[in-house]
């Protein structure tokens, strides 16, 4: 047994010395030259938290988001090998984390690319790493060249991609042809409305209101969003509110309720009244 | 021949046209008799709450014990909850139906604060106990009047898709339910605000005025010139400047200006010109600068602009926009009303951003008192099992919307990192959240 042991722990050896070998191109001019820090996204955070798996500080996924766990991965990192516990990847981090770690980027970026979990501790066996040979390599194709792409995004607090998804419809319905600012405040309409006693709790009770928004009754809301109409919800998400904190807009052109127009107004912006 | 062809084809487009037309219709009937029934169903389920939140409120007056009264308290918060829902679901947006729904909030307000208050250390007052007796008089009233309408509804067949069509076309009709809801409305009108005594002040957060804005009032030049130091105007742009109406809760300038392929807009206050708002929008190229160093131009930006002694406590890449958000920071103190955001473009480095409303309106000079217990008592409060990483002093605003200073512990569990905070004079555990992890992205994979 212990004979099997050991010799398949030489052809462990034997094999990441091949890969690191065969990716020493990588190596040499590991890491961009940026520091990163919590929120950043991007192809060195990859390498950032493949890096730190490897030295067994960081369990979450390899997804490319600098997110809490890699957070308190990279701070435990820096405070057991005496550095200075900042949670900022900066050159003298990332020197140390080279010198005492081992990187495959073609591994970690197949695996990414095929949709995959990545598990990268360092010493474990890699599936598919055993035919590591010129014919992976060669399927890898241009591919190899190109940088891997984070699997996640970061999201405002408190909400889902669904839910800026459902509103980017809603603004797109109501608001396109509004000046930029025009659709971040329908955006914080809605979202004031959430927050708001008297209004439904949630993004989509607010926008399903029956009755509440144009766009949902005539089926507008369906059209696909372009991408401005994203970007004002993501702003209006994030704590713009262009609105002065109104409850209700509307048309003067086109409104049919007298009720509207005895609401307090705050402001004007493009064709639309904001009012409390 | 030609004749009698023509006539079997035209007899059988007939035909299909009349089948296909019935079908259409059969099928639109069934989605006006489902739209119909969901309403129906939320709006006798609203009569329903009412009826049961009547009763609860009863049973609360007569109840003496505090064991049982927190349960009731919070099962009357629960059916406000419910009722608010089935609200939402009638087609009464644009109609006058809102004190009704406040009136609703508010007692659940109520209940929800008295229900999580520890009620043997601090028993109802006396003014409490009258405003619970005033609830159940007036939930007692619009219970009677919904019923009426009910009524209605159930002894004349009425459809509520017949309130949609109304609306929609604003049609002076009398239908009975609108009618009915007005009654109600107006019932809940009678009780002014002032009826519901001090509990209520402060039950929204954004109830009380800006603190923070001092000044004299500005001229709409010098808001102007303001405001293009604070944003660079394109040099061909046209600078818009326009005052808001009554309704808002400070007056302000809007300055905005648009160009080839930027937009800028921003709100200055009146008194004193501090920008609220900033806003600027172009297309942006791919990233150039890391998220670290967009946070020093962030961080200097608001240096320039007077915002001092703030520091970031969020920081976030959206493709090629970097959002932090930072805290006042006093004595070390992260004061969480305290807030501000930041936007900046990673292509270049400019600010696209600021939204200073909360800091605006919450900042005052507060005296921050010496907290009784050690971080090491504080502690001890935490739940064993979360790995502590992190902690700070902080003030925040707790579930009744007052300041209390807390240590705020950050820690994880399993794969999560919470955020605990635990209260510096007497250990409550005022909050904890579970904070945000990425998404997984579901357009690219």
């Amino acid at each position: 047994m212990i004979l099997i042991k050991r010799v398949s722990m030489i052809m462990i050896v034997a094999l990441l010395a091949i890969s690191i070998t065969s990716s020493g191109d990588n190596e040499s001019h590991a890491f961009s030259q940026r520091i990163l820090q919590k929120g950043a996204t991007g192809d060195d955070v990859i390498e950032l938290q493949s890096r730190l798996q490897y030295i067994g500080f960081y369990e979450g996924n390899i997804d490319g988001v600098f997110g809490w766990g890699t957070y308190w991965a990279l701070r435990n990192f820096q405070k057991d090998f005496g550095l200075t516990v900042d949670g900022l990847a900066g050159p003298t981090t990332k020197q140390k984390l080279i010198s005492v770690t081992n990187y495959d980027k073609q591994y970690v970026k197949r695996k990414i690319a095929a949709g995959e979990d990545v598990n990268y501790y360092g010493g474990a066996p890699r599936d598919g790493q055993t035919n590591q040979g010129g014919t992976q390599q060669g399927n890898q194709g241009g591919g190899g060249k190109e940088a891997a792409q984070p699997t996640s995004v970061n999201v405002p607090t408190g909400y889902s991609q669904n839910d800026i998804k459902l509103m980017a419809n809603a603004v797109h319905g109501e608001a396109r042809g509004e000046p930029y600012v025009g659709k971040v405040a329908v955006a914080a309409v809605i979202i004031n409305r959430v927050v708001s006693s008297t209004f439904p709790n949630s993004v989509s009770g607010v926008i399903f209101e029956p009755r509440a928004f144009t766009a949902v009754s005539d089926g507008q809301i369906w059209l696909t969003p372009d991408e401005s109409a994203k970007k004002a919800v993501m702003d209006a998400m994030n704590g713009w509110d262009p609105s002065g904190n109104a409850l209700y807009y509307f048309n003067p052109n086109t409104a049919t309720s007298d009720w509207i127009w005895s609401r307090p107004q705050i402001k004007e912006i493009g064709k639309h009244i904001f009012c409390k | 021949m030609i004749r009698w062809l023509l006539i079997a084809v035209l007899t059988v487009g007939i035909t299909g046209t009349a089948v296909w037309g019935y079908q259409e219709h059969q099928e639109k009937n069934a989605i006006l008799i489902q739209a119909e029934n969901s309403y129906q169903r939320a709006f006798h389920d609203l009569t329903y709450q009412l009826n049961l939140l009547h009763d609860k409120i009863g049973t609360t007056l007569a109840m003496n014990s505090q064991k049982q009264l927190s349960p009731q308290l919070a099962e009357i918060w629960r059916l406000t909850s419910e009722a608010h829902n089935d609200v939402g679901q009638l087609p009464l947006a644009l109609m006058p139906f809102n004190k009704t729904e406040e009136f609703l909030a508010n007692i659940g307000e109520f209940s929800y604060r008295t229900a999580i208050r520890d009620l043997n250390k601090n028993p109802l007052k006396d003014d409490e106990v009258k405003l619970l007796e005033k609830l159940y008089e007036q939930s007692g009233s619009i219970k009677k009047q919904l019923r009426k309408v009910q009524y209605m509804v159930l002894n004349d067949n009425l459809r509520w898709m017949d309130v949609q069509l109304a609306l929609a076309t604003n049609e002076k009709s009398d239908n009975k339910i609108i009618d009915g809801f007005k009654t109600v409305e107006k019932n809940v009108e009678g009780y002014t605000e002032g009826d519901l005594g001090p509990t209520f002040t402060g039950a929204s957060k954004d109830n009380h005025k800006y603190r923070n804005i001092s000044g004299e009032d500005i001229s709409e030049k010098q808001a102007k010139e303001k405001a293009t130091d604070i944003f660079e105007v394109p040099k061909d742009a046209k600078v818009n400047i326009t005052k808001s109406g009554k309704g808002a809760d400070i007056p302000t300038y809007s300055v905005s200006y648009r160009s080839k392929g930027k937009n800028g807009y921003m709100d200055l206050s009146v008194q004193g010109g501090h920008p609220i708002n900033v806003l600027v929008e172009r297309n942006l190229k791919e990233p150039s600068i890391s998220l670290y160093q967009s946070l020093e131009k962030a961080k200097s930006f608001l240096k320039k602009n007077k915002f001092d002694s703030m520091e970031p406590y969020q920081s976030s890449q959206y493709e090629n926009i970097g959002v932090f958000g930072f805290l006042y920071v006093q004595d070390q103190v992260r004061i969480y009303p305290d807030s501000l955001q930041v936007k900046v473009a990673l292509d270049n480095g400019d600010i696209l951003g600021l939204s200073a409303r909360n800091f605006l309106k919450n900042h005052q000079k507060r005296d921050i008192p010496e907290p009784s217990l050690s971080e090491e008592e504080a502690q001890e409060k935490v739940n064993p099992s979360v790995k502590i990483q992190e902690s700070h002093l902080a003030i925040i605003e707790n579930d009744l919307n007052e300041e209390v200073l807390c240590y705020e512990f950050l820690g994880t569990l399993g794969g999560s990192t919470y955020r605990i905070f635990i209260n510096a004079e007497d250990g409550m555990e005022e909050k904890v959240e579970k904070l945000k992890e990425a998404e997984m992205n579901f357009a690219t994979s």
